[in-house]
């Protein structure tokens, strides 16, 4: 099983928060690959993918931020229509949930967080889709 | 000291009702009369009152005397309301008031003496004695923990190892290295280093850590419980305040029903706190605790501020010293909101039976209009939060429930970082 590695940050609702978190990486040096926000009118919650997670999460919690690190499927797509409704079809027939999803569109990667990594590893990978682990992701043979 | 006297010192616990009252008067006659010769306060206070100091004629007189507050110790800061001369002062210790100035005990020799005997009898009651290694990581210096649970140890001939507070995880390499068998500080500092020990990964079990002995800030049963599932160890709750000597006022015994207080010591009564009127045993009020065996700078009536009760009857474990309840809240730090009577204290035991929430919290209290709402900022941590939002919201959910189950209000829960 391949999978990527995401960083989860806890965000206080303060302003500038997700701000600092990218600045406080972006000069230690680490790239961020692609980043989601989601938030509630009281807190937030980033994910990242990073080039080094465990440098980047050490970094976070020297700095005092809350932050784990998840397991993702980092799926490739390619420009067909009906693609991530066929992911879709595929994950809810074998009861897996997905909690939450995102893309990196430029590299036309798809980041899915599911209740079973292995399972749906194994059905994604079983029925053509390529995914990716987590070097792989910054492997320029990956680029488009 | 020899075994045998160790023993005699354990016994005065045991002492007659009669025998006990009769030290207790004799002592508190003494002791108001000294005040009165040589305290101004005190002096003209009882002369408001019309008394002097021959108004005590049995137990139930101190009734008539004046209480002493903390603000009087401010206004006469430093050296206002000392009973001696000041070459018969052998220790000076401070307490850090938040606000102005410190407030300041001084100690003859012989009442450093009766706070280590009073410290003595409380470690005695856990059963600490020679053989045992105590780390005392209460703070030393100023602050009467370090000193106080210092003497009281020594005294017994326990080998104690004196690294004061911080550098946590110095304290858990030390306890695990040393064998340490008991452990004195803060409850929450104790609950810092089970949390740092489990990071490190210390297993209790393989240590031979057996006692805590916590105090200097009030704790609830919750906290008590945590802290012995979390680490297998015996928690006792050690009660003491600098104005009085220290630790060592009361004491935890293995009944748990109340802490001992050292009555020959510290004589104890509970008032109510907007009339000053003396309650009945087993009513509960202000703790008012009167220094008996204490010269230097004594204290008559003083109020603790503490909220407590004369526990009523005999305790099943024979000791005839009357207890308290055990202190889990100050009267100052009463909010009221809505009507309703909130102690941070309660806040803490809600956040304590939720498994891996550290009780670390803001309260904040707002009115709109003429609606008080709370918000209580919980610390959350990276193993309670995963990487959902839903995640953050079922702890949201059980913390604000197990709050509302307390205090009987609905609060805003705001997760922060540390
Ligand atoms: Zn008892």
């Amino acid at each position: 099983m391949k999978t990527a590695k995401q960083l989860s940050v806890f965000l206080e609702n303060k302003p500038g928060h997700a701000y600092n978190i990218c600045k406080t990486l972006g000069d230690a040096g680490i790239n961020i690959f692609t980043l989601s926000l989601a938030d509630t009118n009281q807190f937030g919650l980033l994910r990242l993918i990073v080039e080094k997670p465990e440098a980047a999460g050490e970094i976070l919690k020297k700095a005092g931020v809350i932050v784990n690190i998840t397991e993702v499927l980092a799926v490739k797509i390619d420009n067909r229509p009906g693609v991530l409704a066929k992911i879709y079809e595929l994950l809810s027939a074998s009861d897996i949930n997905l909690e939450y999803a995102y893309a990196f569109a430029m590299r036309r990667i798809f980041l899915l967080r599911v209740s079973d990594n292995e399972k749906a590893f194994q059905i994604l990978s079983g029925n053509g889709f390529s995914l990716l682990s987590h070097e792989e992701l910054f492997s320029n043979e990956n680029e488009n | 000291m020899e075994r045998s006297a160790l023993q005699a010192l354990a016994q005065k616990d045991f002492m007659s009702r009669d025998e006990l009252e009769s030290i207790q008067l004799k002592r508190l006659k003494n002791i108001v009369s000294h005040a009165y010769k040589n305290q101004a306060l005190f002096r003209s206070r009882m002369q408001e009152k019309g008394l002097d100091d021959t108004c005590i004629k049995e137990l139930k007189d101190i009734q008539k005397l004046p209480f002493f507050k903390k603000v009087d110790l401010r206004d006469t800061y430093p050296f206002g309301l000392l009973c001696v001369p000041m070459e018969n002062i052998i220790r000076l210790q401070a307490s850090s008031g938040t606000t102005g100035s410190p407030i300041v005990i001084a100690y003859t020799k012989e009442d450093v003496a009766c706070w280590q005997e009073a410290t003595m009898r409380a470690l005695m009651i856990a059963g600490i004695g020679s053989g045992d290694i105590l780390q005392n990581a209460y703070g030393y210096g100023l602050f009467t923990g370090g000193m106080g649970l210092h003497y009281g140890a020594e005294g017994l001939g326990v080998t104690v190892l004196p690294i004061s507070s911080g550098n946590t995880e110095r304290q858990i390499k030390l306890m695990s290295d040393f064998g340490v068998t008991a452990i004195s500080c803060t409850p929450s500092y104790f609950l810092h280093i089970i949390e740092k020990a489990k990071q490190l990964g210390y297993d209790f079990k393989k240590m031979k850590l057996r006692h805590g002995i916590f105090g200097a800030e009030p704790w609830t049963n919750e906290m008590r419980q945590r802290i012995e599932q979390e680490s297998g160890i015996k928690a006792w709750d050690i009660y003491g305040l600098t104005e009085i000597s220290g630790p060592g006022v009361a004491m935890d015994c293995p009944a748990r029903t109340g802490l001992h207080m050292f009555e020959d010591l510290f004589y104890p009564e509970v008032i109510d706190p907007e009339t000053g009127e003396a309650l009945p045993d087993g009513t509960e009020g202000e703790l008012v605790i009167t220094t008996l065996n204490k010269f230097g700078m004594p204290m008559i009536r003083y109020r603790t501020r503490d909220i407590s009760v004369i526990v009523k009857g005999t305790c099943e474990c024979g000791r005839t010293i009357r207890r308290i309840k055990r202190i889990d809240h100050r009267n100052d730090d009463m909010l009221i909101i809505r009507g309703v009577n909130v102690f941070p204290s309660q806040i803490e035991a809600a956040l304590l039976t939720i498994p891996g929430v550290q009780p670390h919290y803001h309260i904040i209290v707002r009115r709109h209009g003429d609606l008080d709402t709370l918000e209580v900022q919980v610390e959350l941590s990276a193993e309670l939060f995963g990487d959902t939002i839903r995640s953050i919201e079922v702890i949201q959910k059980k913390i604000g429930n197990a709050i509302k189950s307390i205090i009987g209000l609905a609060v805003t829960v705001t997760p922060v970082e540390p």
